[in-house]
């Protein structure tokens, strides 16, 4: 048996007349941290929820291990999930709600507070056994859930977009401690993100959904610099195409290309460009300093326009004069990448 | 110029006295509570103290404790009030075991659009007149006439007749809208997300059903409870409408207001007595906490 860990073949399920999920393929590998990316509707939970079995597909096979878990109900399958709103149960303290799994599965009760324990102890949560979840904070509420789904050490961990409730500075933590504790207890992650920056930062592969299809699969670097169509390239990340009249008079060639804005250099004098860049030239639209950089919006003579961020590294950021100036534009042709266009 | 500032809106009398405001608010009906309410409850309960002249029946307001001691020293009315809690008790369990279902099913299994004609449904009894309701029951219990000795004749079985089967029918079928609407309530709010982390913990039906459903709609069952219980506990109409000889302790009451009004008050006691033990006993579970 070839080591796949989850492998999903022609999933589809619609509600209604929503096709919720298109004959979706996709093989998770043992121990991997993979991303479900994608806006909100666009088939990533349900996919998740179909894994879990949750929902039943309506055609389509899921295998966990190499066994057909199909038609398996969610408690006789080997993956535990954390649910977007932690689902903890309300009436039980924090140790019996991370006991639950094992107890149904008749542990005897020495080794099952042990474990719990110890989970407890892998989210930082000692001394926290006998609160009730109204007492823990969204961060704390967070660990437990995540504590009472890695108790049952399953095949696999389910995340259904965990740290959307959290605050933006809570949620930065959270994604550094969960790629540790996921590196520490080896586990494979599926975790269902509409956060481009969250499945950028954290996932080993990433599956970016769109309208119940997976528009692309890779690593983040992948995703991130070679966006395989349009949809991606605006999805994660910021869009910044150049249409096919513009690419024709640039690159001479035809076709929609992306250059993310990173890559793009600004010049108010065009001389100083360096040597093999693509060159265009632009008015600035709106200078938006950001702290750590400056975000230009550059109109195109082609009536489209260009995004280009320079890092403040010589500057304070007082760039707003430069507003309604020509400037060039200018990148380094291995940058650029032409898109599909079809979704 | 600087006077213009002086002429800004102010806030009205209300937004300027806060507690007029609320004195405005509930002034009606705090007093409709405390005089009407508390009021009749301490008259109640003071009546209870005095007596009547064996001669002339007219209330004579001397203090005694022979009321109550005559309550809870002869044995006919202990019994009536051991029955009378008995059949509080098994209407109120029975409520339960017919609301649990039906509630899981309008809020968990029925179509969200079938919700408000199912409410409906449950809510249309109390639409008809009460006496309308325990008559219709009587004679559908009626032995040599009624439609329920009808079915079972045929079996061999002889029906429940007139007596405290009938009146537990009855009045089950008189309060269960009162415990099917909590627990629906309850049922609604159980989160979905809920009972699929159960299963995906590995729990089956039953098993999530007993560990999280019920300890999660427990404080709606106590809220349906309260009602199904006190309402039986103080009923006596139906007991004289569909109990033949069975006696209540609300029929106690009504038998002595005429003859006896201290007597009866003081055994009109007992059951607000008995209602506010049961509340403080459901407080205790915490249940309160949570309606």
């Amino acid at each position: 048996m070839e080591s796949v860990t989850i492998r999903v073949r022609g999933l589809s399920r619609h509600f209604g007349d929503v096709v919720a999920v298109d004959h979706v393929d996709l093989d998770v590998m043992p121990g991997e941290f993979l991303t479900l990316l994608g806006p909100s509707g666009s088939g990533k939970t349900t996919v998740l929820r179909m894994i879990a079995g949750f929902e039943k597909p309506d055609s389509g096979t899921i295998e966990l291990d190499g066994v057909d878990v199909t038609q398996v109900p969610p408690f006789a399958r080997d993956v535990n999930t954390v649910f977007q709103d932690y689902a903890l149960f309300p009436h039980m303290s924090v140790l019996t709600n991370v006991e639950y799994g094992l107890k149904v599965k008749k542990v005897t009760k020495a080794e099952r507070i042990e474990r719990a324990r110890a989970a407890l102890a892998s989210v930082r949560l000692e001394g926290y056994e006998d609160r009730a979840p109204s007492q823990l904070s969204g961060g704390q509420r967070q660990r437990v859930a995540l504590a009472r789904a890695l108790v049952n050490r399953p095949k696999v961990l389910l995340l259904d977009e965990p740290l959307g409730a959290l605050d933006l500075k809570l949620r930065e933590e959270m994604q550094v401690e969960l790629k540790q504790i996921q590196r520490e207890v080896g586990i494979t992650f599926v975790f269902v993100t509409h956060d481009q920056d969250e499945a950028l930062t954290m996932s080993d592969r990433i599956a970016v959904f769109n309208e119940g299809r997976i528009a692309q699969l890779g690593t983040p670097a992948e995703i991130y610099e070679h966006p395989a169509t349009t949809f991606v390239a605006g999805f994660v990340g910021t869009s910044n195409l150049l249409d096919s009249a513009t690419a024709q008079e640039v690159l001479g060639r035809p076709g929609t290309w992306s250059v993310r804005p990173e890559k793009i250099r600004v010049w108010v004098d065009g001389q100083t460009a360096p040597e093999g860049h693509h060159r265009l030239n632009g008015t600035v639209r709106e200078v938006i300093y950001a702290g750590m950089s400056t975000r230009f919006v550059v109109d195109l003579p082609s009536g489209s326009s260009l995004m280009a961020v320079q890092q403040n590294t010589e500057t304070t950021g007082e760039l707003g004069h430069l507003r309604g100036q020509s400037v060039c534009l200018s990148w380094d042709p291995a940058y650029e990448y032409e898109v599909s266009t079809d979704h | 110029m600087t006077t213009a500032a002086a002429t800004a809106p102010t806030g009205g009398f209300g937004y300027r006295h806060p507690r007029a405001k609320l004195v405005g608010l509930l002034g009606a009906p705090m007093a409709w509570l405390v005089v009407v309410y508390l009021g009749s409850l301490a008259a109640l309960f003071l009546t209870a103290f005095w007596t009547v002249d064996g001669f002339t029946g007219a209330v004579v307001r001397t203090f005694t404790l022979n009321n109550f001691i005559d309550v809870f020293t002869t044995p006919a009315y202990l019994q009536v009030m051991v029955r009378t809690i008995g059949i509080a008790i098994s209407v109120t369990l029975l409520c339960l075991i017919l609301a649990v279902p039906v509630a899981y099913f309008m809020a968990r299994v029925a179509p969200h659009r079938w919700q408000p004609l199912l409410i409906a449904m449950i809510l249309t009894p109390l639409w008809a007149s009460y006496l309308v309701k325990v008559y219709a029951w009587r004679a559908m219990l009626n032995p040599e006439s009624g439609v329920i000795a009808w079915f079972l004749q045929p079996l061999g079985l002889g029906g429940p007749g007139f007596g405290a089967v009938g009146i537990i029918i009855t009045l089950t079928y008189l309060w269960l809208p009162y415990m099917v609407l909590p627990v629906y309530a309850g049922f609604s709010r159980l989160p979905n997300s809920m009972l699929d982390a159960s299963a995906d913990l590995g729990a089956r039906s039953w098993r999530t059903f007993r560990s999280v459903i019920v300890p999660m709609i427990f404080p709606s069952i106590v809220a349906g409870s309260i009602f199904t219980f006190s309402l039986s506990l103080g009923d006596y109409i139906t007991a004289q409408i569909v109990g033949g000889k069975t006696q209540m302790l609300g029929n106690v009451v009504q038998q002595n207001y005429v003859t006896n009004l201290p007597f009866a008050a003081a055994f009109a006691t007992i059951p607000v007595i008995i209602v506010l033990i049961y509340l403080a006993a459901v407080r205790r579970s915490g249940a309160l906490e949570n309606l």
